[in-house]
C-alpha cells in the first residue's frame, strides 16, 4: 500500500469529482424536462405521438450509454451539413457532447419512471378535483405532476445513481471527471488499487449523499 | 453500403464476429456473476453479521462505483495481482491475462452485486410458511433448497434477472476500452479506418437494440415456463 500517492491525489481527485458533479447536475436538469415531456407523449391518445415517445424510450435503453455518446461525440460531426449551423458551436465541444448524451439518456429513463407514477395516480384525487369545479389544466399541473414526482421519487433516485455512474463514460471522450483523472493516475503510477480505493471512496460517498437527500425529499413529502 | 459488406471489402464479417464476441463475454460474465451471487446471498441471508457486512459491502461498492472504474482496476491490477501470486509460488516471469478473461470477470464481478440483490429480493419474499412446512415434513436441507423453494424463487427471480442481463450486455461495451475486440471496438476501429463512425456506431447501436429485443423475447417465454399454475 503506497499511502503517500493515496494523498497527494486526493486533492486531484477531489477536483475531478466536482467536474462529475457538474456534468451529473447539468443532465440530471436537461433529461428531467426531456422525461417530463416524453411522458405527457406518452400518455397521448394519438397513436402516431404515443409509439414516438416509446420508440425514443425503448432505443435509448436498449442500446449502452457508450454508443450514445460516440455517435453525438463522432457521429454527427462528420455530416457536412450540420457543421455549418449554429448548433456547430455546442456540438464540437466533448463537454456539451457528453451532456447532451446523459441527457438524452437519463430522459429515456426518466420518462418510464413518470409516465408509470402518472398511470398509479388513483382516479379519486383527479375525480375530488374535478367536483371542486378545478379546470383541466390546473388539475394537471398542481395535482397531477406533484403526486407523480412523490410517487417517483424512490425510483427517481435509483435514476440519478446509475446517472452518476454513468458520467464516467465521459472520461472516453477526453473529458476528465474523476473516472478519467483516476485511469490517468493509474496509467502513469501503475498502482491501481491506491488509486481505486480513493476514487471509489469518493463515489461512494456521492452515492451516499444523494442517497439520503432522496431518503429525506421522500419523508418530507409524504402525504400517506 | 459496400463498408458493410462481408468478405475483405466490408466490415459485415468483422461486425459479425465481433457480435458473437460480445455475446460470449455477456454469457460469461452472467455465468460468473451467478457463481458470485450463489456464495454473498447465503452470506446476506445468514443471520451471522460479520457474514452480513462482507456481503453487504461486496454490493454497495459495487453498485455505487461506476463498472469503467472497476474496469480500469482489473485491467490494470488484474496481471499485477497475478503475478504477486505466482510470485509466492516462486514463478516470476511476465504474466498477461486475456482481456476476454481480466474483462468478464469485471463485468462478472458488477452483474453478481446485481444478482445477488435479486435472489435476495426473491428468496426474501417466499413465505416464511413454506420453510417451515418443509421442516416438519422431514425434509432434507438441500431437496428443501432444490424442490421446494428454488422453484417458487425463479419465478420470481426472473423478470429482475432479465434487467440484469440487460445490464450486463450493454456493461460488456465498456470493456471495448480494455482492446477486446467486440462490438463497439469494432466500429472504433472500422470507424477509424473509414473515417465514417457516423454509419459504425449506428451500426452497432442496432446491433446492440437487436440483442436486448431478442434477449427480451426469449426471457418472456422463461418467464411463462417458470410461471405455470399461477
Amino acid at each position: 500500500m503506497d499511502f503517500t500517492l493515496m494523498i497527494t491525489s486526493l486533492p486531484k481527485l477531489l477536483g475531478a469529482a466536482v467536474v462529475t458533479l457538474k456534468l451529473l447536475s447539468l443532465s440530471l436538469f436537461f433529461g428531467l424536462f426531456i422525461g417530463l415531456l416524453f411522458a405527457i407523449l406518452r400518455l397521448n391518445k394519438n397513436p402516431f405521438i404515443k409509439n414516438f415517445a416509446y420508440g425514443y424510450s425503448y432505443i435509448f435503453r436498449g442500446t449502452p450509454l457508450l454508443v450514445q455518446i460516440f455517435i453525438i461525440y463522432f457521429g454527427l460531426g462528420q455530416i457536412e451539413y450540420f457543421r455549418s449551423t449554429f448548433l456547430w458551436v455546442v456540438f464540437k465541444e466533448p463537454y456539451w457532447c457528453a451532456i447532451i448524451a446523459f441527457a438524452l439518456n437519463t430522459g429515456a429513463y426518466t420518462s418510464e419512471i413518470l409516465r408509470s407514477a402518472f398511470q398509479t395516480i388513483k382516479p379519486g384525487i383527479i375525480e375530488a378535483g374535478k367536483s371542486l369545479g378545478i379546470s383541466n389544466k390546473i388539475i394537471f399541473y398542481k395535482i397531477q405532476i406533484p403526486v407523480a414526482i412523490r410517487q417517483s421519487l424512490p425510483a427517481y433516485g435509483n435514476e440519478i445513481i446509475l446517472m452518476m455512474k454513468g458520467t464516467s463514460l465521459a472520461s472516453t471522450v477526453t473529458l476528465m471527471d474523476l473516472t478519467g483523472v483516476a485511469k490517468y493516475i493509474i496509467s502513469t503510477t501503475f498502482k491501481p488499487i491506491e488509486v481505486f480505493i480513493v476514487a471509489g471512496s469518493i463515489y461512494l460517498f456521492m452515492t451516499f449523499l444523494i442517497h439520503n437527500i432522496i431518503r429525506y425529499l421522500e419523508k418530507k413529502y409524504n402525504f400517506q | 453500403m459496400e463498408l458493410l459488406a462481408f468478405g475483405k471489402t466490408g466490415w459485415g464479417d468483422e461486425l459479425f464476429y465481433a457480435t458473437l464476441m460480445t455475446i460470449a463475454v455477456s454469457i460469461t460474465a452472467l455465468l460468473i456473476g451467478f457463481l458470485f451471487s450463489l456464495i454473498f446471498t447465503p452470506l446476506k441471508l445468514s443471520n451471522n453479521k460479520f457474514f452480513n457486512l462482507i456481503a453487504n459491502s461486496y454490493t454497495t461498492v459495487i453498485r455505487g462505483v461506476p463498472e469503467l472504474l472497476v474496469i480500469y482496476l482489473f485491467f490494470f491490477g488484474g496481471s499485477g495481482a497475478i503475478m504477486y501470486v505466482a510470485s509466492i509460488f516462486g514463478y516470476l516471469e511476465y504474466i498477461e491475462i486475456n482481456a476476454f478473461i481480466t474483462g468478464s470477470f469485471a463485468i462478472g464481478i458488477i452483474s453478481g452485486a446485481y444478482s445477488t440483490e435479486v435472489f435476495r429480493g426473491a428468496i426474501q419474499s417466499i413465505d416464511k410458511g413454506q420453510f417451515e412446512a418443509a421442516k416438519v415434513l422431514g425434509i432434507k436441507r438441500n431437496v428443501q433448497f432444490f424442490k421446494i423453494i428454488m422453484p417458487q424463487m425463479l419465478r420470481l427471480a426472473i423478470p429482475n434477472l432479465s434487467n440484469v442481463w440487460q445490464i450486463t450486455l450493454k456493461d460488456t461495451s465498456l470493456i471495448s476500452v480494455t482492446g477486446l475486440v467486440e462490438i463497439m471496438r469494432q466500429s472504433y476501429i472500422a470507424a477509424g479506418s473509414t473515417r465514417d463512425p457516423l454509419l459504425f456506431y449506428s451500426v452497432a447501436a442496432l446491433i446492440y437494440l437487436m440483442l436486448t429485443f431478442l434477449s427480451m423475447k426469449l426471457i418472456n417465454r422463461l418467464e411463462i415456463k417458470y410461471s405455470r399454475g399461477f
